[in-house]
């Protein structure tokens, strides 16, 4: 078997979510080939190599690739398809956003979001917020998937692949980057973080976020939200957890202020640790947490922040 | 300006989805089924185009059962001015949902195509990508926010990193996220009115698309359930048991 990984990067970081997607590939088994496409993306196509497991590197290095535009990097997957029998992403919303056109191109299924290979063509995947597992079995001769980064082991970094230079370019000409607004760039990354302190709608104000921010720095860790924070502007889009946000499974998770709604919890209930602190004791947050605090946050956190 | 909005008939979001005992799917038994809540944001932003007099004429377009029609309905009575179902008697996978869906377009030639950026039950986000390959249209998945200007549209996107900005050649797909908008509630008489509002109704069967599975469900089960842990008396009991009993800080 054949397996080409789409590797997820920013034209000069490689995503730590490509190490879980070749840990899914590996457990697929074969050889595992990773297709790095972007604009100058010379130190990323390096550090790709770098990931054990990986045969070759292939870089596609071309101004139409350089902002991840699906309707560009979907037909230089599709030419290079026809070597491999599967083809993988880390389900990010720049694997998302490519790997349905992949598969119309190829006119194959995809199954999204993966939680766990059972076989080369047997995977798990969540539906209805996590409160089912389906296991589901692909007939296709070529399989489209999308890997849950939070599901897997991250691929080692003891490798030394060869970099081949690949040149088609495909540029349909539909579509065209304008501008990005990043998040904190100087902060750990929430999915690979091994310490989670989130915030809900108890947080009041960006201002009382600082409290979170405080606390995830002295022990180490990201801050996320809820959707409820994000909504009311107290927090950017990119720290929402959740269904339909992002997926943690951190050593511990905190929970400050966050009911526990279902959408929220499918985004950390794999968490190993989950701590709630919340005034209400009947928030349904106490039936998923390990440990829980029943006192208003505004005087448990900044204690919590002085002990640790 | 035509506008194409897809609507999904789902379980309500806010019901507790139980597992079959025999492993063979969910129960959807005496569920209350609503539109899919991302539907529900798309369907928004198409009304909204309308109210702003950018777009002429809403289409929205479901493919499922019979009893899709409801949420049609819903569509409609919020202001879409017609509606199609494509009559499917199983539930279809993306790629066949997406190929019918093309097969409608085709027809319809719109300028642009309003999908939620997933369906709450199945969770592949694939059908508007798909569509949008299928039809050679530009892509603006998990848009936040969107803006007409001459050929062309300005969507946002949450993206993992932040918000990223595109223009997007029209004709072109848009895939709803959360923060698009905040859906309208319909009034009685709009209700009322929907009910008059023709719907047309094709068989997928006819549609000449193929429609064949690719994708076998050996076993839905449920999850192995978190089991609530302890309230304790004091912060400093947590950061106890976190630093010595867990290893954690
Ligand atoms: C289609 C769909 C998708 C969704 N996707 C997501 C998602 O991805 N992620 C997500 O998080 N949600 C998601 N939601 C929303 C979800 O249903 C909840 O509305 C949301 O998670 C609630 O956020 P919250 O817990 O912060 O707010 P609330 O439910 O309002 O809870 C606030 C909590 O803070 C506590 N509190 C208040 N003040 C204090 C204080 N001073 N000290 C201690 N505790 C305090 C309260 O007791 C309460 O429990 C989605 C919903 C839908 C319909």
């Amino acid at each position: 078997m054949n397996i080409l990984v789409i590797a997820d990067h920013d034209n000069q970081e490689l995503k730590e979510t490509t190490l879980n997607a070749v840990d899914a590939s590996l457990k697929i088994g074969g050889n595992v080939d990773l297709l790095v496409a972007g604009e100058n993306c010379d130190a990323v196509a390096r550090a790709a190599a770098k990931i054990s497991g990986v045969g070759k590197v292939l870089k596609a290095d071309n101004p139409a690739y350089r902002n991840q535009l699906a309707e560009n990097i979907a037909p230089l997957v599709v030419e290079l398809a026809g070597e491999y029998s599967h083809i993988l992403a880390a389900s990010t919303t720049n694997g998302k956003n490519i790997l349905p056109r992949v598969a119309v191109g190829l006119d194959v299924a995809q199954i999204s979001d993966v939680t766990s290979i059972e076989s080369s063509d047997t995977f798990k995947r969540n539906i209805y917020a996590g409160n089912a597992i389906a296991t589901v079995k692909s007939t296709d001769s070529i399989k489209i998937i999308s890997v849950r980064a939070s599901s897997f082991d991250k691929a080692d970094l003891s490798g030394d692949a060869s970099i081949e230079s690949i040149d088609h370019v495909f540029d349909a000409g539909l579509s065209s980057f304008i501008k990005e607004e990043l998040g904190a760039t100087d902060r750990i990354e929430l999915t690979s973080a091994r310490i989670v302190i989130s915030g809900g709608r108890g947080m009041q104000s960006s201002e009382g976020f600082e409290l979170l921010h405080k606390l995830a720095d002295k022990l180490g860790g990201a801050v996320g939200a809820s959707r409820a924070a994000v909504d009311a502007g107290y927090v950017p889009n990119d720290m929402q957890v959740g269904q339909t946000g992002k997926i943690v499974a951190p050593d511990l998770y905190v929970a400050v202020g966050i009911s526990g709604a279902v959408q929220h919890i499918a985004g950390m209930k794999e968490s190993k640790v989950i701590v709630a602190i919340n005034s209400d004791k009947e928030a349904p947050i106490f039936q998923y947490a390990d440990y829980g605090i029943v006192a208003d946050l505004f005087d448990a956190v900044p204690e919590f922040e002085s002990l640790v | 300006m035509k506008v194409v909005v897809m609507v999904k008939r789902v379980a309500d979001p806010n019901v507790n989805i139980r597992v079959k005992e025999d492993g063979s799917g969910v129960d959807l038994e005496n569920v209350k089924m609503a539109i899919n809540p991302f539907c529900e944001i798309a369907v928004e932003e198409a009304i909204q185009l309308k109210d702003k007099g950018q777009a002429k004429e809403v289409v929205a377009v479901s493919v499922g059962g019979k009893d899709s029609e409801d949420q049609l309905r819903t569509a409609l009575a919020v202001g879409a001015d017609r509606g199609i179902l494509v009559e499917a008697e199983r539930d279809l996978e993306p790629l066949a949902v997406s190929k019918l869906i093309a097969k409608v377009l085709e027809e319809e030639n719109p300028d642009l195509v309003i999908l939620g950026k997933q369906a709450i039950d199945s969770e592949n986000s694939q059908v508007g990508q798909m569509v949008a390959a299928l039809m050679g249209f530009s892509q603006g998945t998990f848009a936040s926010e969107l803006t007409l200007k001459d050929g062309e549209v300005e969507v946002t996107r949450e993206v993992d990193s932040g918000l990223q900005t595109l223009s997007l050649k029209l004709p072109a797909i848009i895939t709803a996220d959360l923060r698009l908008n905040e859906p309208r509630y319909a009034s009685l008489p709009n209700i009322m009115k929907a009910k008059r509002k023709p719907i047309t109704t094709v068989s997928a069967e006819d549609m000449s698309v193929d429609i064949t599975p690719r994708i076998q469900t050996l076993q839905v089960e449920a999850p192995t359930d978190r089991k609530a842990g302890k309230i304790l008396s004091s912060v400093k009991e947590l950061v106890e048991k976190l630093r010595t009993h867990e290893e954690l800080i």
